[in-house]
């Protein structure tokens, strides 16, 4: 470093310099580690996050030797009044197939409400082999007051999924979003 | 530069527009000691909740209150600033300097800290109360879930850590370029070299944590969703960046007081430190793995096992560098020409007592152990043999042998022997049973508890009066050493003792190493 010279007095060039790496630590947070995490998470599939946006299939032999349990848990964040269920508790799927499940969402209050559902696998080594071509948590869901909705999932298990899962817990919890997306709904 | 050869100015002036590195570094010694007094005053109250089972005397919120501010005051408040004053005290007399760096600056430092605590502390009276969430703060916890007074717990944790990066700053730069002829880097005195590395574990984790409250801010009043699964973001991810400024942190606690306990040890075993080369590569060793096991503190939170056996593999790591000092400190000690003054009981007790905290720190690294251990009364009997037999016992030893060189007088030995014992004997019947009511599944952080617990709890509560109460004794004892101790002359307070500040008359004077020094021989090195 002793080419580059911030300020004549030593003393200050190292202050500044210092304040320099500060600075840098304080963004490292904002633009390295929290980015980092995420792409980690969707990577490596820790924490059970499943990917946010919907899987483009590209091989669909179907591994009919063997069959997995898919477990459907919905449930509600906090306060949230919506009444939230799965259309199946559990299916039994083969490896590689499609499938399809709807879930079932009411508002029963009497007004405009904005909810997002939030996925969740267990165990979490199965997030990164759980594939969703189509879901409802990929958007935010507004219905009116008084107003019921049909989600539909489809999903394929993928066929490279480790042999001794046997069994796969997809959770989604709703969240109410409404105060979040105010805006979003005036334009609506 | 100005007239060399004033003294202090008088009247409240002198101290609010010091730049004197003395002045400050008492500043900074006085208000963390009114701190461990808060702090401590928070620590009874939790103590005397639980001196039985039920509910006794506050409600459970007060009670999260209490351990929460506990927590932040003594880390924050009164562990930290105490090392930084003694570092403006004794780093600028021990290169043979003049000052610090950056005077102005150092003023800052220390006054943007007390409003800081204000405000910690006036949180205490607002409506719905002082932030209840532990002092790590955990989201959803302290954003969605956190009373309003949040805000002014984050703006609190902004300006201390400006503060703490100022000061920091400001040791780095005196080090790096005040040292005096001669005083080259592997001659500086450990103290000195514990807090430059200290200092840059400042510079880099604190900018972390301003960045954790900076995205709780954001959360609570922005719209953000850093921490919020509802919006995409992720509360683990919370409790990763506190970590990876949490881990660092617990050693810019602990350096320091290896520093002290390393200049201390050999004045009293009138023998040179033993090793002092590894001491420093060891110190350096230390930060450096600090910055990779950050997830230690998170084994429960679902991470994959490669995650588990890398943080708990690179965790046991860091016992070989800190092994390293202990064995240092012992040979230093073997065959030296012992004295047992009363900083070297408080350093043979750091030795003993932080050796045990380590070694229950190595159960907790074990990642399928702390399954058992994770945020039980272990936990808390671990990090407090850490943090007040190993940070606050080599803090009150510095008191103790530098107090005669500060002020010219000598402190009351008999006084501070009774201290130490009562302290010691009082830390132990404090946390040792703790261990036992984690081990047996005793949560932290409960108002109240199951009945098999009571016994311990309430050895634990008469341990911590105890405890508590020597501290006045000590502030008695420091007092009236500064009003009418006996009056000391020798440059060499100690017979045993080393460097360069021992070179200066005593009390030490307004202004010191005006001009710099000739650095006689190696400091610290045989």
């Amino acid at each position: 470093m002793g080419s580059l010279r911030l300020s004549r007095v030593p003393a200050i060039d190292t202050a500044l310099k210092l304040v320099t790496v500060a600075v840098a630590m304080f963004a490292f947070v904002f633009v390295v580690m929290v980015p980092l995490y995420n792409v980690l998470c969707d990577a490596l599939g820790i924490n059970g996050k499943t990917a946010s946006q919907a899987y483009t299939a590209v091989s669909t032999a179907v591994d009919e030797s063997r069959q997995v349990t898919v477990q459907f848990v919905a449930i509600n964040n906090d306060d949230m009044p919506w009444s939230f269920s799965a259309g199946e508790r559990v299916m039994r799927v083969h490896p590689g197939a499609a499938n399809g499940v709807v879930f079932r969402a009411m508002n029963p209050t009497d007004a405009e409400m904005v909810a997002q559902a939030i996925p969740s696998i267990s165990p979490s080594r199965a997030a990164a082999y759980f594939h969703k071509t189509e879901c409802f948590c990929f958007d935010q869901q507004a219905l009116a007051g008084q107003a019921g909705v049909d989600m539909p999932l489809q999903f394929i298990v993928d066929q490279d999924l480790p042999t001794d899962i046997h069994t796969i817990t997809l959770s989604y919890t709703l969240f109410d979003v409404t105060d979040t997306v105010t805006d979003g709904l005036a334009v609506r | 530069m100005g007239d060399h050869h004033h003294g202090p100015a008088t009247g409240i002036t002198r101290w609010l527009f010091t730049t004197n590195h003395k002045d400050i570094g008492t500043m900074y010694l006085w208000f963390s000691f009114a701190m461990f007094l808060l702090g401590g005053f928070f620590a009874m109250v939790i103590r005397a909740e639980l001196f039985q089972p039920g509910m006794q005397l506050v409600e459970p919120a007060f009670f999260n209150q209490m351990t929460t501010l506990h927590g932040l005051v003594m880390v924050f408040g009164a562990i930290m600033p105490s090392f930084v004053g003694l570092a403006n005290w004794l780093i600028p007399m021990m290169i043979g300097a003049p000052d610090m760096a950056l005077p102005r600056m150092n003023n800052w430092s220390f006054w943007i800290l007390p409003p800081a605590f204000l405000m910690l502390a006036s949180t205490l009276f607002m409506e719905g109360g002082a932030p209840a969430f532990g002092w790590t703060f955990y989201a959803p916890l302290s954003t969605t879930y956190a009373a309003p007074s949040v805000t002014f717990f984050i703006f609190a944790i902004h300006i201390l850590g400006v503060s703490s990066i100022m000061g920091s700053i400001n040791i780095i730069a005196t080090v790096m370029n005040m040292r005096a002829p001669g005083m080259t880097y592997m001659k500086m005195p450990l103290f000195v070299w514990t807090w430059l590395i200290t200092a840059f574990l400042l510079v880099a984790v604190m900018p972390v944590l301003a960045g954790a409250v900076t995205m709780m801010l954001m959360d609570i009043h922005f719209g953000t969703s850093f921490f919020s699964a509802a919006g995409g973001g992720d509360p683990v991810l919370f409790q990763h960046i506190f970590w990876f400024f949490g881990h660092p942190e617990v050693y810019i606690i602990i350096l320091p007081a290896f520093g002290v306990v390393s200049q201390i040890i050999p004045a009293f075993s009138r023998k040179p430190l033993f090793g002092y080369a590894s001491m420093v590569y060891a110190t350096a060793s230390i930060a450096f793995l600090s910055f990779i096991v950050w997830a230690h503190h998170m084994y429960t939170v679902g991470m994959p096992v490669a995650g588990e056996l890398f943080f708990m593999y690179a965790t046991m790591l860091i016992a070989v560098p800190t092994g390293v000092k202990v064995f240092n400190w012992i040979t230093t000690m073997w065959r030296g020409a012992l004295s047992f003054e009363t900083p070297m009981l408080f350093c043979i007790g750091f030795l003993i007592l932080f050796t045990l905290g380590g070694f229950t720190g190595l159960m907790l690294s074990i990642a399928p152990a702390d399954f058992q251990y994770h945020d039980t009364y272990f936990v808390v009997a671990h990090f407090h043999y850490v943090m007040v037999a190993g940070a606050v016992f080599s803090m009150t030893a510095a008191v103790y042998y530098w107090l005669p060189k500060w002020c010219g007088r000598m402190y009351n030995e008999a006084m501070g022997k009774t201290h130490f014992w009562i302290s010691f004997i009082g830390f132990n019947i404090t946390f040792f049973p703790q261990h036992f009511v984690g081990l047996a599944g005793m949560p932290r952080r409960i108002p109240d508890y199951a009945l098999q617990f009571a016994d311990f709890n309430m050895m634990s509560s008469i341990g911590a009066f105890i405890y508590g109460a020597s501290q006045l004794l000590f502030l008695y004892n420091v007092i009236a050493t500064i009003v009418a101790g006996k009056p000391v002359s020798d440059e060499k307070v100690w017979d045993g003792a080393e460097g360069l500040e021992w070179t200066l008359p005593t009390p030490a004077p307004y202004h010191t190493f005006e001009e710099p020094p000739q650095v006689p021989k190696p400091v610290g090195t045989i």
